[in-house]
């Protein structure tokens, strides 16, 4: 009835980011607390930083692509994965996505470290819009996935970060999302699982679904990726093939060809 | 006609999976979309709420127990306190008046304990998951609430015990505990939204929760309440909603309308008033945590 976008083209791409922007404001303080508020009072002092994350970037993903990307500390790599995720508000542009989004983000799963791998999982799969009936099907998957035995009745106080990443990537992995956005995952547990993450990545790559990986290795997202683009200080640098970009990326990061990705097996 | 609403059906079918992100840092999302997400996600509110209460052992009967009989001893110390001020007139009518006024308080005040944390301590679960983060102190209003079950089993032995009436007057218990419920999901939202935003309003809740506790008609009746203070004092929300809760179940009248009114009035504007500055500034929560 209306003359919107056809819908051909609307159907294209799974992830659409025109002109974002994204500004933190933060405080200086550590902690915000009233004490320190009031404390301020009538004393005039500006405290509020701004942080320009992500400055005006434009891009599309198409549906069933496999995005890399790349950037220093600080690029704001994962500030872009949080508002494709919809975590983080644009501060303006906008942000529209296709389908359903499952994250793997740095801190990965489990909020509550008094409690168990299992509840977490849980709580999280529930947070993210799963049902119940969804989370028990896939909980045996997940379970066997991450190798944890035992471990997964334990309180999360007592896992080693390997075990955590484990199960996160685990989780994020199993949950058959539309749009699979992973940060820095690749990398977690010891040789043989990072091997098998990597394997399972593969399969996922392969198959029909949207992925966006942030990674310093860059080895393993050339292997992995369609297309990479490459932040640097909240704007888009560059974007194309893999080896284009991860030439022109090591050219900026000044590295020899010999010593990088080294960190891979 | 049918091609019209064949495409018709595509489109909305499409437009279903479609999220849209714009800015509005501070200002209400969508209402009716934010509505169904939370509708949608309920379960994840009643499991985060069953998970808490089994990190406080209330599946096993030893852990029960002292659930119960933490508030229990509480009220005992609170009566024989107020007894001896008042030089021992006080029958066992008014253990039940304080017991059940304790409870009711209770829900409230462990509501907006929990609630105010419990933004603060999601921060991991909300840095990495788009969720309404309402569903976070509304959790803490459901822990609250089963806690409170129990309690009323403990109540009813009192009850009984002092003799006091029984009958349809009670009923009205409900839609007290009703408006009691309403009031302290605006209460939870509104602190837990504040502790993200000054983190040492945790030191300061408990005292604020005491002198709540003493400003409430828990530890006198209402109607003892001194004329010249009762102006002052009935500005407190739990005024009129524990008088009301006493006179129904303690006296066996049916409520004043003006006490309903007034705590129905209370309990809509926290509610109303918690969830617009909860969700206007949730989607900040992220960047502040």
């Amino acid at each position: 009835m209306t003359d919107a976008l056809p819908v051909e083209a609307r159907d294209d791409w799974a992830i659409s980011v025109e002109d974002l922007s994204v500004t933190y404001r933060t405080t200086v303080e550590r902690k915000p607390t009233l004490r320190k508020r009031l404390a301020r009072l009538g004393r005039r002092q500006r405290i509020v930083r701004e942080i320009k994350a992500l400055r005006e970037v434009t891009f599309e993903v198409p549906h069933g692509m496999v995005l890399g990307i790349v950037g220093v500390n600080g690029a704001g790599k994962s500030t872009l994965m949080r508002t494709v995720a919809g975590i983080l508000p644009p501060t303006s542009g906008r942000v529209q996505v296709h389908g359903r989004v499952s994250t793997l983000l740095a801190l990965g799963v489990g909020f509550n470290s008094d409690l168990s791998g299992r509840e977490n999982v849980v709580l999280g799969g529930l947070a993210a819009g799963l049902s119940r009936e969804q989370l028990e099907a896939k909980y045996d998957e997940i379970k066997d996935f991450a190798e944890l035995g035992p471990a997964m009745d334990m309180p999360m106080r007592r896992y080693s970060s390997g075990m955590y990443g484990r199960l996160a990537f685990s989780v994020a992995v199993n949950m058959e999302p539309d749009i699979l956005l992973i940060d820095e995952a690749l990398s977690v547990g010891d040789p043989r699982f990072r091997r098998k993450s990597f394997d399972k990545m593969r399969e996922l790559c392969g198959q029909a679904g949207t992925i966006l990986i942030v990674s310093h290795s860059l080895k393993n997202i050339r292997k992995l990726c369609d297309e990479i683009i490459w932040l640097h200080d909240g704007q888009l640098m560059m974007r194309g093939e893999p080896p284009e970009v991860i030439e022109a990326y090591r050219r900026f990061l000044d590295i020899g060809e010999s010593d990088a990705g080294g960190d891979d097996d | 006609m049918s091609a019209v609403a064949e495409r018709k059906r595509l489109e909305d079918s499409l437009a279903a999976d479609r999220t849209v992100y714009e800015p509005h840092r501070i200002g209400l999302p969508p209402m009716g979309p934010y509505i169904r997400q939370v509708w949608d996600r309920r379960h994840f509110a009643f499991e985060l709420a069953r998970t808490s209460l089994r990190s406080q052992h209330f599946n096993t009967a030893l852990g029960q127990l002292w659930l119960i009989a933490n508030p229990l001893l509480l009220g005992f110390v609170y009566f024989v306190l107020v007894d001896i001020v008042r030089s021992g007139s006080r029958g066992p009518e008014f253990l039940a008046h304080l017991m059940l006024g304790l409870f009711a308080y209770r829900l409230v005040s462990m509501s907006v304990k929990d609630g105010s944390k419990s933004v603060v301590r999601g921060g991991r679960l909300i840095l990495n998951t788009a969720f309404p983060r309402s569903l976070l102190p509304l959790a803490s209003v459901i822990t609250a609430l089963i806690r409170f079950l129990p309690m009323l089993g403990v109540y009813a032995v009192m009850h009984a015990v002092a003799g006091l009436p029984v009958g349809p007057h009670l009923l009205w218990a409900l839609p007290i505990f009703a408006i009691l419920i309403v009031f302290a999901s605006g209460a939870a939202m509104l602190a837990a939204a504040a502790q993200v935003y000054f983190r040492d309003l945790g030191n300061l809740l408990p005292y604020f929760l005491r002198i709540w506790l003493y400003l409430s008609p828990v530890l006198y009746y209402a109607e003892e309440v001194p004329d010249r203070l009762r102006p002052i004092l009935a500005l407190n929300p739990l005024y009129p909603m524990l008088g009301a809760l006493s006179d129904v179940v303690n006296l066996g009248e049916n409520p004043t309308p003006g006490y309903m009114l007034w705590g129905l009035a209370w309990a809509v504007a926290a509610f109303v008033v918690g969830a617009l500055v909860f969700i206007s500034r949730e989607r900040e929560f992220a960047v502040r945590l």
